[in-house]
This record gives structure tokens, sequence and C-alpha cells, in this order.
């Protein structure tokens, strides 16, 4: 029965977590994809145009370069607000 | 908003929910979600060129996170990996000159449409048998006898025998891979089964996770933990390859993947957290009805010819 309610709680205290890290990771990504579509999107378009080889390495470079990023400040929001824990 | 590389007019909330549910699907059912992704660009507009070239690189920025930890666990066989590598690229230049030669022909679009219809309803029908039989196989054995992990060593005795036979087939150069405990298996065997993902993968986009993996298991004899660590790595060098041979072909909208990627990658993270609360053969049921999802979209926009 304790067992029960324990479980109950941390599933609801996992599921607000999410709740607030969905909430704070929106306002970052919004702000940052402006930003990655606001600079990027010129030079971008002049690469594949003109300098298609470049081009194709700088997807390579942005998407991997995104990932890390991402997942660091994933990373760091789930410990940030779960106290510690990543899980 | 406007994308000039593809020329099209995609809502970035549109892309990052896509990114955010295919990260989701990752985390939890460990796929790649190929099958949604590219008929969700489809059905924006997006030409099959771009949607296949752009689900590539959004693989890309999936794989290196994912791998990642995986290696962290040792789930990585390295030599295995680089060696599907050299197949896998093989078989995605060979997928991606075919969608070059379809586009030149101008019927790009209705061939990879019928292509993905018919994958996408052969995974759903063989996720239904597997997990039914999976079901069929626990009823049996009561429920004193449901262990984790019953399923897949019921698939892997049931298929163990052909396993044998090709690790049997002696066709020089014989290679052994100790860190998935294959003794001796053919060098051409590996190259035939990488290629074959790489060419479903050069041309459906996405990491073809879906064909390599049991061809991994089933056909190659890898532990399952390993086939999914070391098939995530592999994918990291072939989808950059097919990322870069598909942008040198102008098929590769890179801004719509970083937007999408934005989506996945905060749901690769909460998707992997809810398989602390599911499990078993029920989930994989669950799964069913996504290819279908895919397939679907696709044969709307095959018919109608209309947009979302």
């Amino acid at each position: 029965m304790a067992r029960a309610t324990v479980t109950k709680r941390e599933k609801t205290n996992t599921l607000r977590a999410f709740l607030v890290e969905l909430a704070v990771y929106a306002v970052f990504v919004t702000g940052y994809f402006f930003l990655v579509l606001h600079y990027l999107s010129g030079w971008l378009q002049d690469l594949h145009l003109n300098h298609v080889k470049i081009y194709a390495l700088a997807t390579i470079v942005l998407i991997i370069g995104q990932a890390v990023l991402l997942e660091s400040v994933t990373t760091w929001l789930l410990r940030l607000l779960r106290g510690g824990r990543s899980e | 908003m406007f994308f000039p590389i593809s020329n099209s007019h995609i809502s970035p909330i549109y892309l990052a929910i896509i990114g955010f549910l295919i990260g989701v699907l990752g985390g939890f059912f460990g796929v790649g979600g190929s099958f949604i992704a590219g008929p969700a660009l489809r059905a924006v507009g997006l030409d099959w060129n771009f949607a296949v070239g752009t689900d590539l690189a959004h693989i890309v920025g999936k794989s290196v996170v994912a791998a990642k930890r995986h290696r962290a666990l040792g789930n990585v066989d390295l030599k295995l990996g680089l060696i599907m590598a050299v197949g896998t690229m093989g078989g995605a230049e060979v997928g991606a000159q075919l969608i070059q030669m379809l586009k030149r022909a101008g019927n790009v679009n209705s061939v990879v449409s019928m292509v993905s219809i018919i994958i996408y309803v052969s995974i759903s029908s063989f996720m239904i048998w597997e997990a039914w039989r999976t079901l069929q196989y626990q009823k049996k054995r009561g429920p004193r006898t449901k262990v984790p992990g019953t399923a897949a060593k019921q698939d892997e005795s049931s298929f163990s025998h052909r396993t044998r036979a090709i690790q049997k087939f002696h066709l020089w150069p014989m290679i052994s891979l100790p860190a998935s405990g294959v003794k001796a298996i053919s060098l051409w065997v590996i190259i035939l089964v990488s290629f074959i993902g790489g060419l479903f993968s050069g041309f459906l986009g996405g990491g073809a996770g879906y064909i390599r993996m049991p061809m991994l298991v089933y056909v190659l004899g890898i532990p399952t933990h390993l086939a999914v660590g070391t098939d995530l790595f592999e994918i990291i060098i072939s989808a950059s390859y097919g990322t870069f041979s598909h942008a040198i072909k102008g098929n590769v909208d890179i801004l719509i993947a970083l937007v999408m990627h934005t989506g996945a990658a905060i749901g690769a993270q909460i998707g992997a957290i809810s398989t602390q609360y599911f499990a078993g053969p029920k989930i994989r049921l669950a799964f069913v009805p996504l290819p279908l999802i895919g397939a679907a979209i696709v044969i709307y926009t095959l018919v109608t010819g209309h947009k979302l």
C-alpha cells in the first residue's frame, strides 16, 4: 500500500518535472531556432547555390554540433529540475 | 515560414512537433522513425528527394547522441561497425543514385511513394506477427515464466539454426568478431547485409534500422544490445556519407533538419524515461499503427495530390 503510494507520487513528480522541462525547453528552442533561421538562412542558401561541397560539409558539422549542444542542454535541464538526478 | 533551400513554406512548429514525436519513438521503441518523418515532410509538399536527404541529415544528429550513450555502456562492436559502414555507404550511394535517376525521369514522387507503402505495411505486418507469437508463447509458458527478455530469446532460438548455417558459409576472407561472440563469419555476408540496409537508407531516407536490425540479430547472430549500439555507431558514418552525397545532389534542406532536431532532442529524453513505466510485447503491438500512419499519409498525398 505504502509502496503503491510512493510509486504514484514518483509518477506525479515525473509528470510535473516533464511539463516544466517542456515549458523551459520550448522557450530555449523558440529563441534558438529563430536565431538560427535568421542568421544562417542567407549564408546556407548562398552555399547551397554556389559552393555545394562546402554546403554538404556544413550540413554535417551543423547537425552534429546542434546534437551535442542540445543534448548538453536537455541533460542540464533534467539535472536542474530533478535536483541532481538525470532520470 | 519560408525555407529557401527547398523553396517550401512549412510551419517550424509542425517540424518541431514531428521531430518531437520521432524523438519519443526513438527513445521509447528504439527506432529511427523515418517511416513517419519521410511521409510527414512529403505531406507538407516537400518532394521525396528533399524528404529523403533532409531526413538523413536529421538522423545523423540523433545517432551521435544515442551512439555516445551506447558506447559508454559497452554496447558497440567497433570492428563490425567499421566494416558495416563500408557496405552501407555503397548501398546508400546506389540508393541516392536511384533517387537521382527517378528525379531525372520525373517520377521520383510516385515510385518512392509506392515502395514506401509496401515497406511500411510490411514492417507493421512483421510486428503484428512477432508480437502475437511472443504473446502466444507467454500464454503457453504461463505467468510464472514471464521473464523480461523472453521474447528476444525465443526469437533467437527459432532463427538460430539459420544463423549457424550462415556462419558456416565459408567464403574467404573469414573474420572473427570477439566483441559480439562470433568466432568466424565471411566478410561478404557482413558487406551484403550492410549494403541492403544502406540501399534502403539511401532510397527511403532515415537509418533503415527496420531492415538492418533484424538482419544483424537473425542473419549475423549479433546479441540484440550490441546490435542496437553497433547499428547506431555505423549509422553516424553511413548517414553522414548519405547526407553529404544527397547534399551535393541538392537534396538536403539543412534548415528543416535543424528545426526538426530541436524537437527530437527533448523527445528522445522523454521516450527513454517512459520505458521505465511500460514493457512487453504489448508495447510492440502499440508500435504497429505507426508505420501504417506513415503509409496512410503517403497514400493520401499520392491519391489526392494535396498537402495536409
